[in-house]
């Protein structure tokens, strides 16, 4: 077995926990059996588990050093800015963490009566009436689980209104810009993703979406800002030609951090829209989740919602499950309760004058960045940008070989988590930064500077950026190896150095 | 605003760096016409304590068994376990709570090593050769599940049986909604509450189908004898799918994997994390290796780095959206990360015989409920075929909803009323039992049901 040991610069090299412990051992804490026992084997018969399971076999001081060891390789927003365009790495507030471990909402079963739950119930109407005041909108079902969850039940209500009207229809518009959540959502809803290019300004061209609006397109799918973070200028005169061609617009709300207080969606033409929790409301990201994608929707499509509701009479609140034209559930449950709470808490904090100078402030930074670095690194298109600003690493590229990839990864050197890179995919050698409102000036400096000594470095010492990662413990891993010869869970064999 | 650091000179400093005169003109890409009109009608910004008081107040109008007020023996598909206070401190550590998805390989290895193990417990308790990294939850997993068969099979109808959870099936019911030509044929449970052999056997053979999905235990708290259920299916070149809701029944009950069934999926709600008034729990997913190209979902894979050190990497993403874009395997992105890493720590501290106990614990408390229960005057059980922590019992009166609203005014709810989810279940209570319950718990609401009895 690898011995974990320690080096004199607290960089811990810890092994999997199934090569930690020894037989025997345990980190549970349980009551001792104060009923009679029974054989379960006997009981059970040939229903009863033959093999364990392989756990392993450790105390708590060593499952807490383990995974307080792995915590330590992780970058995280809490250690530093996190400029991820498109997923808005702002502060998650400790308070948010607080309030969603309040047992009275924490510790609450989804089947307990409704007159249990009455405090509950009225923070999730609450919720819903603030994210309908943001976005504009006539509802908002809380129940998706994340960005991508929201597209497919956007989708699904889309579906079903237009069955209700006679026809699905066939096809949704995506432009290249989008996320790829949009073009698999459609997919999975069994409609055709039809593709239009962006035009050479940055937004959306009338005439091309003309070139391929019919009665079979259901809906068109667009970010706004797109993910060049740009405002999509001719947004409702797009919105008008789709309508009247009796298709309907739904809105990416992954960057709704560029527009708080400024565009409410559900007054310029879209008609259903997801909210990202995890993004614009600030609740953690928790190295992948759990998100919350709640979707707004204007009155034409209200009938359609996911079951249940929450509806308000007087002071009481109750969960409305008689909805006979609902596309039904779309998931178990009310939702991730837990990410709505923290939303929740952050709306109250913030207000809406908070929310609007977030939105300022997170469009101030993003610029500032702009300024600072659109000497070295090319601005996508000369067009404003709004949160983030996508640059292209082409130049430097030509100039010094030196690649996007190189820069992200050596900006890990200098303390900093990547940029998205190589997206959106028309950019090409794209770096795209969204610092959010959270970072404060001399960060942005910092940032800046680094990526600048990069770009300096890049052409004095080339072959220093390619090598890089250089100080983050381990160096650039092998992802052709992971793929071709998949090892996808620990095995006692070829385990150790 | 004590989350936005900038000073008044910040702004001018910037403004003045950008070349514009004021924050407004940085806005001057949106159409007038599309500007909002005055400020958002929200109550204004709170001081901490003033909004710690006000969730203090939203979460005092509601009553929980976990701050003492309440003695309930609510599951279904949501069964609160006693959850460490270690894996809530190793949790709330920033290095994992606000770390992104890992796209950065080198500087996310904490998550990515531990999502690693993630899959390799789920693998051994489902006894299946591949895991992904999660899902949104056991209701979504299911129907990715059956999605997967269909890709698999190139079939589109699924024989699902009528014990996996309502709020499952409804659903798969809602994501094939998409899609033509699909059908979800529905077999019902045999008398002593196993899903109906002949049933399944005759629903096969009459039309070709991509899989059959069975829960087990099931909704009523069943344990179903899995094999020959495989069998079935495979006979009919169908594969098969199992749920497994309550992961705790993994320790004593044969898992599917070991039942040649190729799929499993689970949610961790309750295990790994609160109930948290049903969610974020994380959805579990696992197959046979030769099936893994055709997962939905993210995977995280050992290799090596340019030193030949080991690492972690996400992998196989050419089934995922954002390589394959509209031919991706599912359209999921962020899943549920941290509550992954919830079951992972749960799993690693309670270990081979701390599950193993715990699976004892819930087994032998809820048969002396179940006897004691069954004893009562005017009180039977719904089914006979043995149970692990959850069992359906049919109330005196015939209403169980009723029997519940009775006994929530004195402080217990015995169970969940199945008459929620169908009405002609509207006589049966659900009753779940765990290590959280003494025995004087127990005693508690078998006297308090005794009381209402016949």
């Amino acid at each position: 077995m690898t011995q974990s040991c320690v080096t004199p610069g607290l960089l811990h090299f810890e092994p999997p926990i199934f090569e930690i412990g020894a037989t025997g051992r345990t980190g549970a804490s349980l009551p001792t059996l104060d009923v009679p026992d029974v054989d379960s084997a006997a009981a059970l018969g040939n229903l009863a588990r033959r093999k364990p399971p392989g756990l392993p076999e450790v105390s708590e001081v060593e499952v807490v050093r383990h995974f307080t060891r792995l915590s330590q390789w992780n970058h995280s927003i809490d250690l530093g800015m996190y400029p991820l365009g498109s997923c808005t790495m702002k502060y998650n507030p400790k308070v948010n963490e607080a309030t969603a471990r309040l047992p009275g909402l924490a510790g609450l079963h989804p089947y307990q009566p409704e007159s249990q739950i009455q405090g509950a119930l009225e923070l999730l109407w609450e919720l819903e009436r603030a994210l309908c005041e943001i976005s504009g909108f006539a509802r908002t079902t809380l129940q998706p689980a994340a960005g991508a969850h929201g597209e497919l039940t956007g989708l699904m209500l889309i579906r079903a209104y237009l069955t209700a009207g006679g026809n699905p229809r066939t096809k949704v518009i995506i432009p290249d810009t989008a996320h790829g959540t949009n073009p698999a959502s459609v997919a999975l809803n069994g409609y055709k993703p039809v593709s239009v290019r962006t035009g050479a300004d940055g937004v959306l061209r009338p005439q091309d979406i003309e070139a391929v609006l019919d009665e079979d397109v259901a809906a068109i799918m667009v970010t706004n800002p797109n993910t060049l973070g740009i405002y999509e200028t001719h947004l409702p005169v797009i919105a008008k030609m789709v309508h009247d061609m009796g298709g309907l617009v739904y809105m990416d709300g992954a960057n709704l951090n560029a527009i708080m207080g400024k565009v409410k969606p559900g007054e310029v033409g879209v008609d259903v829209m997801h909210f990202n929790l995890h993004k614009t409301f600030s609740t953690p990201h928790g190295g992948g989740g759990p998100g919350a994608g709640p979707v707004g929707v204007v009155e034409r499509l209200v009938p359609h919602l996911p079951r249940p509701t929450v509806e308000k009479h007087g002071d009481r609140f109750s969960l409305d499950f008689d909805r006979p034209e609902s596309i039904g559930r779309v998931r178990s449950f009310y939702g991730n309760f837990g990410v709505l709470v923290r939303a929740f808490t952050y709306i109250r904090e913030l207000g809406g004058e908070g929310l609007t100078q977030a939105t300022e402030m997170a469009v101030l930074n993003a610029n500032y960045i702009r300024a600072r670095l659109k000497d070295a690194f090319p601005p996508s298109h000369e067009a404003d940008t709004l949160h983030e600003t996508v640059f292209t690493g082409k130049p430097l590229k030509k100039e010094t070989g030196v690649i996007t990839m190189d820069v992200a990864k050596r900006l890990m050197d200098h303390g900093f988590h990547p940029p998205t890179v190589y997206f959106p995919l028309i950019v090409p050698e794209a770096l795209m930064i969204e610092p959010t409102e959270t970072e404060p000036p001399e960060e942005l400096d910092r940032f800046c500077d680094a990526i600048l000594h990069i770009h300096t470095e890049a052409h004095e010492s080339p072959e220093t950026v390619h090598a890089a990662p250089l100080q983050v413990g381990l160096r650039r891993l092998d992802e052709t190896r992971a793929a071709r010869n998949p090892r996808l869970r620990w095995t006692p064999t070829e385990d150790s150095e | 605003m004590r989350y936005i650091p900038h000073t008044d000179q910040d702004i001018a400093r910037m403004l003045e760096v950008i070349g514009v005169g004021t924050v407004e003109e940085l806005f001057r890409s949106i159409p007038a016409g599309s500007r909002a009109k005055g400020t958002l009608a929200l109550p204004p910004p709170m001081p901490e304590h003033e909004l710690l008081a006000l969730f203090q107040r939203l979460a005092g109008a509601n009553r929980s068994a976990t701050t003492g007020d309440l003695l309930a023996f609510l599951g279904a598909g949501a069964t609160p376990h006693a959850i460490p206070q270690a894996l809530d401190d190793i949790i709330r550590r920033s290095e994992f709570l606000t770390a992104y998805t890992p796209y950065q390989a080198e500087i996310s290895q904490g998550t990515l090593m531990a999502i690693f193990e993630f899959q390799t417990m789920v693998c051994e308790l489902f006894d299946l050769e591949v895991a992904n990294a999660s899902m949104y939850d056991g209701a979504t997993a299911t129907a990715e599940a059956l999605l997967m068969t269909k890709r698999l099979k190139g079939r589109d109808r699924f024989v699902v049986s009528e014990g996996v959870h309502p709020e499952y099936l409804e659903t798969c019911e809602t994501y094939l909604s998409g899609l033509s030509g699909v059908e979800l044929v529905r077999v019902g449970l045999g008398p002593d509450g196993r899903t109906d052999t002949a049933a399944v056997k005759a629903a096969l053979e009459s039309a070709a189908a991509a899989c059959l999905l069975v829960q087990s235990p099931n909704f009523f708290g069943v344990v179903e004898d899995l094999a020959p259920l495989a069998d079935l299916a495979h006979e009919a070149d169908a594969l098969a799918v199992a749920v497994v809701t309550e992961m705790v029944s993994l320790s004593k009950c044969q898992p599917p994997g070991a039942c040649d069934f190729d799929i499993a999926v689970g949610d961790g709600l309750g295990y790994a994390v609160p109930v948290a008034l049903g969610g974020p729990g994380v959805g579990l997913f696992a197959t046979r290796d030769e099936f893994k190209r055709q997962m939905p979902g993210r995977l995280i894979g050992e290799t090596r780095d340019a030193n030949g050190v080991r690492g972690y990497v996400m992998t196989l993403a050419t089934r995922e959206q954002h390589i394959r874009r509209e031919k991706a395997t599912s359209n999921i992105c962020t899943n549920q990360g941290l509550v992954a890493l919830c079951f992972t720590i749960q799993s690693a501290l309670l270990g081979r015989n701390g599950f193993d106990q715990l699976g004892q614990l819930n087994y032998a408390k809820a048969q002396y409920a179940r006897q004691a229960i069954a004893a009562l005057d005017g009180y039977t059980l719904r089914y006979d075929a043995p149970c692990f922590n959850e069992f359906a019992v049919r109330v005196p009166g015939g209403d169980a909803g009723r029997l519940v609203t009775d006994l929530a005014e004195h402080g217990i709810l015995p169970g969940v009323a199945l008459g929620r989810f169908d009405p002609a279940w509207k006589d049966t209570l659900l009753v779940s039992v765990t290590e959280v319950h003494r025995r004087e718990d127990i005693d508690r609401l078998v006297a308090a049901l005794a009381g209402k009895g016949a």
